[in-house]
């Protein structure tokens, strides 16, 4: 059974058609990388799958459960969980705070009103050991707003696992950060537990043919072919639309 | 700074959560009427229950992120449970209290389910409309409310049988910073939950909640059903300590006050709304005397000075300086 799968999903914003007929699977503990060039539909596919746009056509499931009709926070509770290509973080909190936050959501206690956020050691404990093991400890008490970019970029994924996702979809994780600081941010995602399933958007073409065991191509909001890494290299459909056009350009945004 | 990277993170959390002195001069110094200005006990009883209105914006406004111009909705829902119980033969304080809280929760809660899907000019439209609605609807009921005439006759028991309220505001003073000072605990503690906390995740990043799993317009309809509570007491309060109740305490003007005082004193802060209830009331009692209108045009100057100058308010403005004064030091 797949982790996440989805089939024949449609999506047009009025004549503008920005998915059309996307029908994939991502297996158990999966390394896909999706590229495509700029506009091609990529985030507009994750969008999808997290459930903040409603498809106009075709069903996605979520392990065995028709997931096409549940609200985002619903989707995040059963395990899909994403990250944003721009920064989407909680610019006066403290990363402990935004952690300790994504924690208490997940255990189900941030209902809780009546009982200091101190009462809960062992969410607290958790929210510091997933910081650590990105390396943002020493940093955890700076607020949000402060900290470098790069920094921001791994907290994005921070926030991310302390939902302990069972699949995780990454947005272009690496987006806009220097080319000698997003090591250690491909190797946190290289570090991932093999029990999340892991799909992500990426321009690093290094990356993604070293990190990826398949890579999906989109284009003009189709799945153009998917296969391994070397099989989208040597196809010559992707140098023509992708590969060649990112290495004249270095294409870095989408 | 450099002694933060020490510390562990519950030793950090326990930190922020903790009584620091300043606030427990804060508290202390709301006692100093009693001595030093006893012929203003009444000005300051109405000072705690403007402070007590003005916490129960802050807590939708500073820490969820929730714009509204109708808060005196819920103020004057406590304001005529309290007052029309008590001249209805019910007169009893505490319980007069209680009933008013439960009516403006009610509807505050019915509200918050409008109110959660909402957020900026939709919102502040939203509840300008039904503080607006709640007004009228009053003014229309004179049988009940006493319209434009306002409510007589509202007669109080003695606090626990035993402390009348008197002409000199004593009791009044007493009962209200009582009342202030245990909703405030309820407040402090709220934001130190993780109910708090992922509030003020909502306020920051509305985006960003879905996307954690958290049910962010849950929270919201939760924190507004709270704030209405404590709206519903402090109207409650003030209908009981002066006896009476008029149309004013729907109105629009005490809507915008509220928010003038919060963003005067410094949202999200807690304390912001008390300084600014002392500020701007004190203010108003020694400006206005000769000339009421001419009051304005001076809260008008520094509500646009704090907002250009002190963007997190008064009490921004000076968190701000002792932080640089600190880093000095």
């Amino acid at each position: 059974m797949s982790a996440l799968s989805t089939r024949g999903l449609d999506k047009s914003f009025g004549s503008l058609v920005v998915a059309s007929d996307i029908s994939f699977d991502l297996p158990q503990g999966a390394r896909h990388a999706l590229i495509g060039p700029n506009g091609a539909g990529k985030t507009t596919l994750i969008n999808l799958m997290t459930g903040m746009l409603r498809p106009d056509a075709g069903e996605i499931r979520l392990g065995d459960e028709e997931i096409t009709a549940l609200p985002p926070e619903k989707r995040v509770t059963r395990g899909l969980v994403r990250t944003f290509q721009i920064n989407t973080l909680f610019p006066n909190l403290n990363a402990l705070e935004a952690v300790t936050l994504a924690v208490c959501e997940r255990e189900g206690v941030a209902r809780t009103w009546w009982r200091r956020v101190s009462a809960y050691p062992s969410a607290v404990d958790e929210a510091h050991a997933i910081l650590s093991s990105l390396l943002l400890g020493d940093d955890c008490y700076r607020p949000t707003r402060e900290l470098p970019y790069g920094r921001q970029r791994l907290l994005e994924i921070a926030l991310a696992l302390a939902t302990r996702p069972k699949v995780l979809l990454l947005d272009e994780p690496a987006a806009g950060v220097p080319r000698e600081e997003s090591a250690e941010l491909f190797a946190a995602i290289s570090n991932l537990s093999r029990d999340i399933t892991v799909l992500f958007i990426e321009h690093d073409m290094n990356f993604v043919f070293r990190f990826a065991s398949r890579i999906i191509v989109m284009v003009g909001g189709r799945i153009l072919l998917e296969g391994t890494p070397e099989e989208v290299a040597a196809d010559p459909r992707v140098r023509e639309v992708y590969l060649g056009k990112s290495h004249r350009d270095g294409a870095h945004h989408g | 700074m450099m002694s933060v990277t020490a510390t562990s993170p519950h030793a950090y959390l326990e930190r922020q959560a903790r009584w620091t002195w300043i606030e427990v001069a804060f508290w202390a110094a709301t006692l100093l009427p009693f001595w030093l200005t006893p012929n203003y006990l009444v000005l300051a009883s109405q000072i705690a229950i403007t402070a007590l209105f003005a916490l129960s914006l802050d807590l939708i406004l500073g820490y969820a992120g929730i714009v509204s111009l109708g808060h005196a909705a819920f103020f004057g829902l406590g304001a005529y449970t309290a007052g029309l119980a008590a001249k209805h033969g019910w007169g009893e304080p505490i319980t007069g209290l209680i009933l008013g809280a439960l009516v403006a929760g009610i509807v505050g809660h019915a509200a918050s389910f409008i109110v959660a899907r909402f957020r900026h000019l939709a919102l502040i439209m939203i509840t300008l409309g039904m503080g607006l609605l709640l007004h009228e609807a009053a003014n229309s009921a004179s049988w009940l409310t006493g319209g434009a005439d306002g409510l007589q006759g509202v007669k109080m028991w003695p606090i626990f049988n035993k402390f009348r309220f008197d002409l000199y505001g004593y009791v009044a003073y007493t009962y209200s910073l009582i009342v202030l000072f245990i909703v405030f605990l309820v407040a402090r503690r709220i934001i130190n939950s993780p109910f708090g906390l992922s509030l003020r995740g909502i306020r920051e990043n509305a985006l960003r909640m879905p996307a954690l799993g958290a049910p962010s317009r849950a929270h919201l309809r939760k924190i507004y059903t709270i704030s209405a509570v404590m709206a519903g007491i402090a109207g409650a309060l003030l209908a009981q300590t002066t006896e009476t109740v008029s149309l004013e305490v729907l109105g629009f003007q005490r809507s915008a006050d509220v928010l003038v005082i919060l963003i005067l004193g410094g949202a999200g802060r807690l304390y912001g709304g008390l300084v600014g209830a002392i500020i701007f009331m004190v203010a108003r009692d020694q400006f206005s005397g000769n000339t009421p209108q001419f009051w304005y045009f001076w809260i008008g100057t520094l509500l646009i000075a704090v907002v250009m100058f002190l963007p997190n308010g008064i009490l921004g403005g000076l968190a701000k300086l002792t932080a640089s004064w600190r880093g000095k030091s």
